[in-house]
């Protein structure tokens, strides 16, 4: 049987727009521009390198988002992703990252994968938790935060850049990885792609093909609650000065006022 | 007040100031309990350090398992600790592997997760964290509504203060669940000599006006001057000028020290996310249009390779 692939990815507001919030506290998601997540197009570059070494893959996008989210499937099959998959449901409307996680884990389920990638984070909510919380509700291996990935048999290898040192690890398929923006330049879509994409397969799922309640997700069953927003306070003007050949002498004097020399 | 458990990241057996800062920001909201997992000998200092910033308890586990695999090992000590101990939040240092175990040990416990967050306070239903989201546009201020509080705090999200407490050791056996990656490999990272990006009182960057790896020399030069760490933007990494691990921004590290001198970098979103939240901000940039300015707290516009060599040098006769 083929390998099976999946790619999660996210609709995200464009990071260049004037990204805000809605008045229900949620992330507003009509105001600013959607795209597919800058970082889950790494997810989605490192899925295929991986189909196209091994031969006989099929790699499946899949998305939880409104109507709009399908761009970033179109998106992600432009790149040469085979079908796609869309979870899409009014409910799902301020669902937090627990609740989100629940419902990928069940779209994973009903689509079937050996090897499920992610990005190593959303560019809107930035948590990066996600890969993380899937491979404990699969009861999986996590090989997240990777630099570098292959897939050697049924072993996926792997290198985390961490804080303190840099590790090499391995896991036996099935598994969740998540991959960085140092593991390799994402392509861009062909013309040919571009085409190709729109006659592709985008399966649709709601909560109750899933199986899961109303009142699981959405922002009455979300475990987090945001009590104020505020936007943050333009920083005042600060002193700009032109280089005239003493500009050196005036910032040390400027830091020796802040007392930080 | 219930107990406060605090995850004490450690490298090389010492406590990383992060740790020091989040038993200090738990004094705020409970009396808290460290947990030092898998630190070998060096957990009896790590205890003692942690007590004398405030830890009434120090909850230690060791074993293999902690060093040969990835992430799972703490999830399975934090979630039986936690658990034990009834602790009314859990707090962990927001790096990669940290937002990974929270997020974890959150789902087994059953309660919300709050990653990130740069402040911690208490509130009449529990502790509130605030958070700064979309590149530091906005700040927000929220708590976990169901169950435990595990919440992943920024290093520098305040500054550790000593508070001596009892740090009494309770050894723990933990039941390791399996199915995580095996570690086959670690290279521990070399030492720059230089204080760690994220948790650096002052930062100095270089971006693409640097122009060339060579070019960092003399952000290096100021940074040593200041006792300061070096960050690069995300177009100097790209060009292979320095080390992704020293990248500032949203994809790399995010910094928020007390003073943050950005040269020859422009200001593109991807940058600001990682150190808008900087206390004060200086930035010497050619273009005097760059977005970067918008920021700062002092600004000059000029060639970085004339004002920093001579606000070196300015900096090392004013320190003698």
């Amino acid at each position: 049987m083929s390998l099976r692939i999946v790619v999660c990815v996210k609709y995200v507001p464009d990071a260049t727009g004037d990204r805000r919030f809605a008045d229900d506290t949620t992330t507003d998601r009509e105001g600013v521009d959607g795209l597919l997540s800058e970082l889950d197009e790494y997810g989605v570059e490192q899925a295929l390198r991986i189909a196209e070494a091994h031969g006989d893959a099929e790699v499946t996008v899949l998305t939880v988002g409104p109507d709009d989210a399908k761009d970033a499937l179109r998106k992600a099959l432009s790149m040469g992703a085979d079908k796609a998959v869309h979870v899409n449901d009014e409910d799902i409307h301020g669902t937090d990252v627990i609740g989100t996680s629940a419902i990928i884990a069940k779209a994973l389920e009903k689509t079937g994968f050996d090897l499920v990638v992610c990005g190593m984070a959303s560019t809107d909510g930035t948590m990066g938790v996600l890969p993380a919380l899937l491979a404990e509700r699969l009861g999986l291996p996590q090989v997240t935060l990777l630099s570098e990935v292959s897939l050697e048999g049924t072993t996926v290898k792997g290198r985390r850049d961490g804080d303190a040192a840099t590790e090499q690890l391995e896991a036996e398929l099935p598994a969740v990885i998540s991959v960085t923006d140092q593991s390799g330049e994402a392509r861009y879509p062909s013309f040919k792609g571009i085409m190709a994409a729109k006659k592709k397969k985008v399966d649709e799922y709601d909560l109750d093909d899933l199986g899961i309640e109303a009142d699981e997700v959405g922002l009455g069953g979300s475990w987090t609650a945001v009590e104020a927003i505020a936007a943050r306070p333009a920083r005042t003007a600060g002193t700009i000065v032109k280089d005239e050949g003493e500009g050196g002498k005036q910032l040390a004097a400027y830091l020796a006022e802040q007392k930080f020399i | 007040m219930g107990e406060i458990l605090v995850l004490v990241d450690h490298a090389d057996g010492v406590v990383r100031k992060p740790a020091l800062e989040l038993l200090t920001l738990a004094r705020r909201i409970g009396e808290p309990s460290a947990v030092v997992l898998g630190a070998g000998s060096a957990a009896a200092d790590i205890a003692a350090k942690a007590g004398e910033f405030g830890a009434a308890k120090v909850y230690v586990a060791d074993g293999a398992e902690f060093a040969d695999q990835l992430v799972v090992p703490k999830v399975d000590a934090l979630t039986q600790i936690a658990k034990t101990a009834g602790a009314a939040a859990v707090l962990v240092t927001s790096s990669g592997e940290g937002k990974e175990v929270a997020a974890r040990v959150a789902l087994r416990l059953g309660s919300g997760i709050i990653t990130d967050a740069v402040d911690l306070e208490a509130g009449d239903s529990g502790p509130v964290a605030t958070q700064s989201v979309f590149a530091a546009s906005f700040q927000v201020k929220s708590k976990v509504s169901h169950g435990t509080s595990v919440i992943t705090l920024k290093p520098n999200s305040t500054s550790p203060e000593a508070a001596p407490a009892a740090g009494a050791v309770e050894n723990v056996t933990v039941e390791f669940t399996g199915k995580a990656a095996k570690v086959v490999a670690r290279t521990p990272r070399v030492s720059s000599g230089r204080p760690e990006l994220t948790e650096a009182a002052i930062v100095v960057s270089g971006g693409r006006g640097v122009g060339a790896a060579e070019g960092f020399g003399v952000v290096e030069e100021l940074a040593d001057s200041l006792g300061a760490a070096v960050g690069a933007s995300r177009a100097a990494v790209d060009a292979g000028w320095y080390p992704h691990s020293n990248q500032v921004g949203q994809t790399g590290k995010q910094v928020s020290p007390q003073l943050y001198i950005a040269a020859g970098i422009s200001g593109a979103i991807q940058h600001r996310a990682g150190m808008q939240t900087s206390k004060t901000i200086i930035a010497i940039n050619k273009d005097e249009e760059a977005p970067i300015f918008e920021l700062v707290d002092y600004g000059v516009v000029g060639d970085l390779f004339t004002v920093l060599p001579q606000l070196t040098a300015e900096v090392k006769a004013r320190k003698g």
